[in-house]
Formats: structure tokens, sequence, C-alpha cells
């Protein structure tokens, strides 16, 4: 759906003006919903109507916002205004900051898209191979002299839909759930997934090491091995201790098959790092034969794209591991193009960091075996993420028995 | 029957009237009219208002580019020594603005002007009915004009949809003969107008025969009503209320879609 806010002024009661345009909105297939009114208090003032059309597609909208334009609805939005960046990475004052919703800019006589929307970024415009065009930057991208949209007059944000019923998702709505049944609600996953593949959009993984301690790291790399996961987003632990396993069989020390901690285990992850950085790379440590199991193995041989970001605590870290947290936010942010389904499995720091730049029309999981890790999440905009409050270990075992995939297929 | 009401005017007389384009359905090129029986027929408008109705009347001269001048109604809306001046949608009418702007603000008028892109056309498409003020709008005047009619002289605005260009302007299909009651031609309306004029007014409903003669475009003095000759039905009506009719020939003025009222703006 398509929608516009309009606003009506003036003796719009007495004259039926507003009886006349909510008519005319629903004669020509839009629906309204009144925003705001202020009723005058008296014969002599004036009254304000703030209503919201929706219509089922643009050129309907256009057609009505036209007709009830003559009749003093006016579109609450003029042309953007914009102002030139006064310096490299700086926004000029008053810039408009995105949410991660559809947005479109009206500027040059027309609705236009803002490409790659991410939240807490500004809009450039200019023109793309000759066309005018608005994009999403965020704000150490913009180089001086950018047009950057200023104020939020001419910005129209898109509403994120509720799902209709046919919607995988359509059952569990929008929050964190601790009570619903987690069968169903990983067969919802798995459909969403699906579809996502039907579509031809891309499956995002973001982890946290948690998903090696709990010995989900084989469901995890079957998954990447059976086609199921396009992009890795994770920090240096999870890489560290999938290759800890793979070499030593143990993650953090613990040996995985027993339980039990392994004498020196502790000093395991170190010398796996420093194995990887004395080859000089994970893919060099695939080709030459030394890591040859593993979630990290899978990325490799399977053509999964990864992106490992530091942070101020890693060991290490590997050479992989992307130190520069802008660069690594950009290479990020390279890596969620095209994502229709992002899955954010016992991880705060890179769920937070990936909901950032994730547009609101992905479908986002987060599952974590604290609820916190979701309301964080969602207090920070993602606003349409569905929390799963379980065990990695027990969901990415039912995810994989529900895409019926199976260790090496 | 409530007398009240302005008896001073503005008139412009027809030194550079003639019809030189087509902006309404009763302009044709093909069918021009004789300026000199416009002239006689002006003159004898005038000798109405002022002789026998003892009106007053101010002149504005008309400018030599400005043929349509003479229809005064379009200058601008006047109460309470305060003037808001039109702003004409067609351009051939747009160079009259500066004039009448001039003019008021010689006369000491408070002058306020609309924003560049809100036509308005003066009283041609707004009239007082006691201190109701019935806005015409979609022909010719933008209804983002009327909150700022409210705003200008502290009135409500009653929003009236034209829908028939033949009666381009509400000054051609609706006059108010007091606070309370308004004399219209309810075809010219949409069905909101008609529903927000009978629910707000008595009224008194013109034939669609003398509403192309331009009944409805009437100026009120008091007790005195001038209108149009070729009307005796609404003629006879009004008599019966207790009002003086004096029917005025205006045929050359009607081959540009004028009459009585087009011919005079309430100061």
């Amino acid at each position: 759906m398509h929608s516009e806010t309009v606003t009506l002024d003036g003796h719009i009661i007495d004259s039926l003006t507003l009886s006349k345009v909510l008519d005319l909105i629903l004669r020509d297939g839009g629906q309204y919903t009144i925003a705001k009114f202020h009723i005058g208090a008296t014969r002599e003032d004036q009254s304000h109507a703030e209503i919201v059309v929706t219509a089922p597609d643009s050129p309907t909208l256009e057609q009505i916002l036209h007709i009830i334009g003559q009749h003093g609805a006016t579109r609450r939005s003029g042309e953007v205004r914009t102002l030139p960046t006064p310096a490299d990475g700086v926004f000029p004052e008053g810039f408009y900051a995105t949410t991660n919703l559809e947005t479109a800019v009206h500027w040059d006589h027309a609705w236009r898209a803002v490409h790659n929307i991410e939240m807490d970024c500004g809009i450039v415009i200019g023109e793309d191979a000759g066309a005018p065009s608005a994009r999403c930057v965020p704000m150490h991208q913009v180089r001086k002299g950018e047009q950057v949209v200023v104020g939020d007059t001419g910005v129209r944000v898109r509403p994120l839909e509720r799902p209709d019923a046919s919607d995988a998702f359509a059952f569990m709505g929008s929050e964190v759930s601790t009570e619903r049944p987690k069968e169903l609600v990983i067969a919802a996953i798995a459909q969403a997934m699906r579809e996502a593949r039907a579509q031809g959009s891309k499956i995002l993984f973001v982890g946290g090491p948690a998903i090696l301690h709990t010995g989900a790291g084989r469901h995890l790399e079957t998954l990447i091995a059976t086609g199921w996961i396009d992009t890795l987003f994770a920090g240096n632990a999870l890489a560290t201790h999938d290759i800890e396993r793979a070499l030593y069989g143990t993650s953090l020390g613990v040996e995985l098959t027993t339980g039990t901690a392994v004498a020196h285990g502790h000093e395991h992850h170190l010398r796996a790092i420093n194995t990887i950085r004395d080859i000089g790379s994970i893919r060099q440590a695939v080709e030459r034969g030394v890591l040859n199991s593993g979630i990290m193995h899978a990325c490799i041989t399977h053509g999964v794209d990864y992106v490992l970001a530091g942070s101020i605590r890693d060991d290490g870290p590997l050479p992989d591991v992307i130190t520069d947290s802008v660069r690594a936010q950009d290479a990020m942010r390279a890596g969620v193009r095209g994502v229709g389904v992002a899955l954010m499995v016992a991880t705060t720091l890179h769920s937070v960091a990936t909901g950032n730049l994730l547009p609101a029309g992905v479908r986002t999981i987060c599952v974590d075996s604290d609820a916190d890790s979701v309301i964080k999440l969602m207090d920070r905009g993602t606003h349409q993420a569905f929390g799963l409050v379980t065990d990695c270990e027990y969901f990415l075992k039912e995810l994989a028995a529900q895409l019926d995939v199976q260790k090496g297929a | 029957m409530n007398t009240q009401g302005p008896t001073r005017l503005l008139m412009c007389a027809p030194t550079a009237y003639g019809l030189k384009y087509e902006i309404n359905p009763w302009m044709s090129l093909q069918k021009l009219p004789d300026v000199a029986l416009a002239r006689c027929q002006w003159e004898r408008l005038y000798e109405v208002l002022t002789e026998e109705i003892g009106a007053e009347v101010a002149l504005i001269p008309q400018a030599a580019n400005a043929p349509d001048m003479v229809f005064t109604a379009n200058a601008g809306l006047v109460r309470g020594g305060r003037c808001l001046v039109s702003r004409f949608r067609p351009p051939e009418r747009q160079v009259e603005e500066p004039f009448f702007a001039d003019w008021f603000a010689a006369q000491g008028y408070d002058v306020r002007h609309l924003p560049d892109d809100i036509a308005f056309e003066g009283e041609g498409d707004a009239l007082f009915a006691g201190n109701t003020l019935l806005a015409g709008y979609l022909k010719r005047s933008d209804i983002r004009s009327h909150p700022l009619l409210a705003e200008t002289f502290g009135v409500p605005v009653l929003s009236l949809e034209l829908v028939d260009s033949r009666w381009y302007h509400l000054d051609t299909c609706l006059f108010p003969l007091d606070g309370e009651t308004v004399v219209f031609y309810p075809e010219a309306f949409d069905r909101y107008a008609q529903t927000v004029l009978r629910d707000n007014f008595h009224t008194i409903e013109v034939t669609q025969e003398e509403a192309l003669r331009f009944a409805c475009n009437a100026v009120r003095i008091g007790a005195h009503i001038v209108l149009p000759s070729g009307c005796p039905q609404l003629t006879r009506t009004l008599e019966e209320r207790g009002y003086t009719v004096h029917a005025v020939d205006l045929s050359e003025f009607l081959k540009a879609g004028g009459a009585a009222k087009c011919l005079t703006l309430y100061l």
C-alpha cells in the first residue's frame, strides 16, 4: 500500500469540504485515516485536519491526491530542501536522519526512492548516470559539497506493513517470544528462508561463539554446506573457536565430544589463531589442507561471503578480522545488500551492528538464550526483529531438521 | 427585509473595453461586443446606481491593455478598509492586478496580497452574506485562498464548488439578499455546496433560463436591486419581498461573461 499525509484547513466542517474530501478518497479507491483533527472553537475559528491517504498503488494515490488537492487537501511535503556538506564526513546542520523504513524524497517534481536505506544516516541527492537519484549515506562516507537533505519536508517514509495472513511470520507478531511453541516458530523461519530462496534474495547469518561452545557449530556448518546461508557476519571469537574445534576438537579448551576440560586446552584457541596468522589467512589454511572442517572451512569451500569484525577484547586476532570498525561496518554494509532474511544467533554486539544496517523490510530473527539481547536489538530501532528465546544448539538443530538438510548433503 | 449593506461602489468606465481573447464560454471572437453600445449601457447602469438609487460610486480609469478591467468585481475583496487584491488565474487578466493594487493603496486601503501560486478573483468569487463569506472555487479561484480570506477578514468562509463553466464565478450564479437569504442557481454548484447553502440560508432558486441571462449577477444597495434585463421571474419574486428592482440591458457585457455585479465592486 502507498500512503501520503495531506492537510486540510479552513471552515472545512461547515463547508462540508472535509466530508467531500473523505468521500472522494473512497470513491477513487483509496482509504483514509484521520491522523490529527483540530476543530475550530467558534464559528469564526478554522479547523485543521491531517489525513493519511492510502491507495493500493502509486498511480491511484497520485490520482486521489490530485483530485482532493483541488479541494484544498495539500500534501504536507513540498520539494526536499538540501544543503551542501561542509566537509568530508560531516553532514550540514539540520540534516534529515534516516530510519530503516522504505523512504522516498520529493525532488525534481517526482517521488524518488532512497536507495540502500539504513537507519541513522543522511540522504544525498544527485545524479546517477544522468538521472536524478537519492541514496542513503552514512556520515563518514559523505564528501564535501554533496547535497544532503535537511529537515523533513519532502521526505516520505512508508510504514512497516503488518504481514498478511499468508505470511509465514503473521502468527508470530513482532515481539520476543518465550512462550510460543518453538517448533512452529522455527518452521515459520524455515518457510521464510525457502521464500527468500524462491525470491532470489539472500540469507544472512550473524553468529556468536556460543554456537561453538554449545556444540551447535556442526549444524551451522551443515546449513552453510547445504547452501542455506549466503553471507556470514561474526567476530574473531566465532571463527577462532570454530578453527580451534577443527584443529583440536575443543572449544575454549573443552573437549566437545566428552565435555571435559583438556590439559592446556585454554591455550588451544591462541594456538589456532597463531597457526592461521602464520599461514596468512583462513582461505590459505583451507587451501593448504590445514583447515579441513568447520564453519569457516564450509564458508571457503562453498563460496559464502563472510565479514569478521574485530572488537577491543579480541585475542590475536585472526588475520581475516577487520579491526578498523568503520571499515568493518562498510564491509557489512556491502554484505547486507540484497538480504531478505537475517538470522542473528547468540550475539548481541553483532546483532545490533547488523540491525543498524538492515532495511526494515528484511525479515530479521534474533535467537538468544537471553531475552535482553533481542530487546536491545528492538530498542535500537530494529523493530521488525522477531525474537526467539532459546538455546542456539536446539535452534540450529531444529532449523536444520525443518530444512531437511543432512550433514554432507 | 434587511436593507443594511455597503452603499459605496467601485466602477471602471469602458474606455478600452473590448473582446481580445476567450477565457470563458461566453466569450467568442466571432461575437464581438458593440463598444459604443457597451458605453451607453454602462452609462445607464452608472445612472441607475448613482441617481436612481443614490449610491456613491468611485471610478478607476481603465488601462489601455486591460479590456476586462471594467469588471471591477474582480479587483479584489474589500471590507472594513482592508483590501485583498486578486490574483487572476487567466494570464490575460493578470495585467489588471497592479492597477487595482495601486488604486487601493492610493485610496488608503490596507492592501493585502496572496501568495503567487494561489488564484483568487475577488468579489467575483467571494460575497458577504451578513458576516459570513460565501466563496466559490475550482473554476477560477483556488480553495487554498479561503483560509487566507478567513484570516484576513476574521470571518467564517463557506467554500462552494462551482461545477459548470458557464457560471465560472460565484457572482454569476449567486447573490446574497441579506444575511439570511441567498438567491442562487443550484445546478451551478456541486451537491455539497447546494446542501451548505440550503442548510445555512433561506434560498431563492433561479431558473436556468434566467440564470443564463445572469439574473444572479445582481447588485443590491439597501432595498434596491439592479439586475440585467430579461429576468421577469426573479424580478417578481424580489418585488414580492419588497425590493425595488432596476433592470438594465447589459447585452454587450454579457458577451464577455459579465453583467451588473461584475461591473461593480462593493467598497
